[in-house]
């Protein structure tokens, strides 16, 4: 298992690189980063001391216990290093950095069932509110921004990463930049993940949907993502490729943006360095359009511009047909970018929010509709001539519907940003089933199409362990979601309908409690949809367990008189 | 402060939507030019190449 990491390419690059030198030193990016994690812990030891709160202590003394084992680990790793560090290609052909790419797509994994777990409890506590056990630690408010986080940010964030790094590589055909960046990305990004998923339990918020991390949490994830930003980069201007292929201007246009809305929404003053209480800089409705200029944008952005460059790559790659038209994919890239970032108003209709602004976030929303249904068109007729795939597998299916779902869910969604549809929408459940149709139809379908596609190419396996599972996690998964977003219509649009009834004087027909009420049946019926959704993704799990300690090795193209040899690794 | 106001929701509802129009028209021949269909075509099959 210690070899979990290890790339066959970076193990037989070792012979080679001794005899190539013999003198050893530090690169830049050793010292430097070992240095640096050396200050931070020291500074951390000093905050948790001082902390105003013990929760704000607590996260002081992660922060320092990572920061001491970055350094061991830095160092360790220098010291078991060979002097040169691994050649960027090995015969001529690219010596790919892989070992980030797969700790990336096992933590996604791991998170995704944390994720869906948390929701299916938040979803059984609305049912039955006794679930919250009568502790803070569990209430829904808490649960609530965990389960939002960990689906959105640990599970899909972690499945952007990988997809990104496996895909700028192979597109690019170049190893990527940086020895310690690459690792530093990864793992931050799930330290930073801990941070705030902790910190919600212990009650540390901004309480802005999406961005409830606090200031301290922040200004790490922004050190991260700049280093994200950086290796992307690097690695594209490495590239042996003119061309830049489109995958690639999603993801960029994912990773710069995201690094714009973050630092946009997290301008805050903290109390003290000693606080994990932090204040923006504006207030009232300039901080409400702000928050959802941000929030919006996350979905614009993070949940789709990123998912549509696994599309962009994955699709074609599974079926084996090119990209059914590319001059659709710059069209659809240009304009789903320039009009995404306008459309967050919508989410403050009938608000303090100018009505100009409201109309210019309605009229950018359903403009929307264009680009990506563009985009939808794209990626199912890249399809065409290999249709009969879909009947024999299920990997490829999963990519499909998740596309379909992708459709359905870019025309309820400008549906719901028009004004008169949205006084009956909004606040209502409805916009839970839209935002899940979303994020369990498209996104994680996407992404386990993409895990199951990533875990045999990346632990050099023929194919996944059994294709039968990705059957029954399909089906299972897909009646889980058939489930959830049907009740959610449903309880929406009576929930709203309820909400503005009038009697015949005048006065409203029924009482909160009612319509809670009323509610009841279809919240049960959203927790069988998640619980279905859930059995699917331990199914996955499994999977790609088994697949990654199955013996049975692919036949390794460069070493094909070998077999025996990687497998028995 | 309101003609400050005035000045940028003009300024935003005219040439904001003059720019984008343009933004888009450059995209469109970008795209469409004929000229670069054949690098397109092997764009598309980018994902399909192995080393």
């Amino acid at each position: 298992m210690a070899k979990l990491w290890a790339s066959p390419h970076q193990e037989r690059s070792r012979p080679m690189a001794q005899t190539a030198t013999t003198s050893k030193g530090m690169t830049f990016g050793e010292g430097g980063s070992a240095l640096a994690f050396a200050a931070l812990g020291f500074l951390s030891i000093i905050i948790a001391a001082k902390a105003y709160t013990p929760e704000y202590a607590f996260h002081a003394y992660l922060f320092a216990a990572a920061s001491v084992a970055s350094v061991f680990v830095i160092v360790n790793r220098y010291f078991e290093r060979p002097a040169a560090l691994p050649p960027l290609t090995i015969n001529g052909k690219p010596n790919y950095n892989m070992g980030p790419v797969k700790f990336a797509t096992i933590a996604s994994v791991v998170w995704g069932i944390a994720g869906f777990t948390i929701g299916l409890l938040i979803a059984l506590q609305l049912a039955f509110p006794a679930l919250n056990f009568d502790t803070s630690w569990l209430s829904f408010g808490r649960m609530r921004p965990l389960h939002t986080s960990a689906v959105i940010f640990a599970f899909g964030g972690n499945v952007l990463i990988a997809s990104s790094f496996y895909v700028v590589q192979r597109t690019c055909r170049a190893r990527m930049v940086g020895d310690i960046s690459p690792w530093f990305v990864v793992l931050g990004y799930n330290f930073f993940i801990v941070i705030a998923g902790t910190g919600y339990l212990l009650g540390i918020t901004q309480g802005k949907e999406y961005a409830e991390p606090e200031w301290y949490a922040d200004l790490f994830l922004t050190i991260v993502w700049v280093t994200y930003f950086l290796v992307f980069l690097g690695t594209v201007m490495r590239r042996k490729e003119s061309h830049i292929y489109v995958a690639n201007w999603f993801y960029l246009a994912f990773i710069l943006t995201i690094a714009v809305l973050h630092l946009g929404n997290n301008a805050t003053v903290p109390v003290s360095i000693f606080s994990p209480k932090s204040y923006i800089v504006w207030s009232g409705v300039q901080d409400a359009l702000v928050q959802w200029w941000y929030g919006h944008n996350a979905v614009g952005f993070f949940l789709t511009a990123g998912f549509l460059a696994i599309m962009y790559y994955f699709i074609p790659k599974r079926a084996e047909r090119p990209v059914y038209s590319y001059r659709l994919s710059i069209i659809h890239f240009w304009s789903l970018i320039f009009m995404y970032i306008w459309a967050g108003p919508h989410h403050l209709h009938y608000t303090a929010l100018p009505d100009w602004a409201q109309t210019l976030g309605m009229v950018f929303s359903v403009m929307l509709w264009m680009p990506s249904w563009g985009g939808m068109i794209n990626g199912l007729m890249t399809l065409s001539g290999a249709w009969d795939k879909l009947r024999t597998d299920p990997i490829l299916r999963l990519m499909v519907v998740s596309v379909a779902f992708y459709g359905m869910a870019t025309f309820e969604g400008p549906l719901m940003s028009v004004k008169a549809v949205n006084s009956l929408s909004h606040y209502t459940d409805w916009t839970i089933g839209h935002v899940h149709a979303g994020a369990l139809g498209w996104v994680a379908y996407i992404s386990f199409g993409c895990i199951y596609c990533l875990v045999p190419w990346l632990w050099n396996k023929k194919e996944l362990y059994s294709m039968k599972a990705v059957s029954w996690h399909f089906w299972i998964s897909t009646l889980g979601i058939v489930l959830y977003i049907s009740s959610m219509w449903v309880a929406g649009i009576l929930q709203g309908l309820m909400w503005r009834a009038y009697t015949s004087l005048g006065f409203l027909e029924y009482s909160f409690i009612e319509t809670v009420e009323a509610m009841h049946p279809f919240y049960i019926i959203r927790a069988l949809g998640g619980a279905f959704f859930v059995a699917g993704s331990l199914i996955m799990a499994w999977n790609v367990w088994k697949t990654i300690i199955s013996a049975e090795a692919a036949v390794e193209e460069v070493h094909p008189a070998q077999p025996a040899l990687v497998a028995a690794e | 402060m309101p003609a400050a106001y005035k000045f940028f929701a003009e300024f935003a509802q005219t040439w904001g939507l003059l720019y984008f129009v343009g933004v888009f028209l450059i995209v469109l021949i970008y795209a469409l030019a004929p000229s670069r269909k054949e690098r397109f075509d092997a764009a598309a099959r980018m994902p399909l190449q192995e080393d």
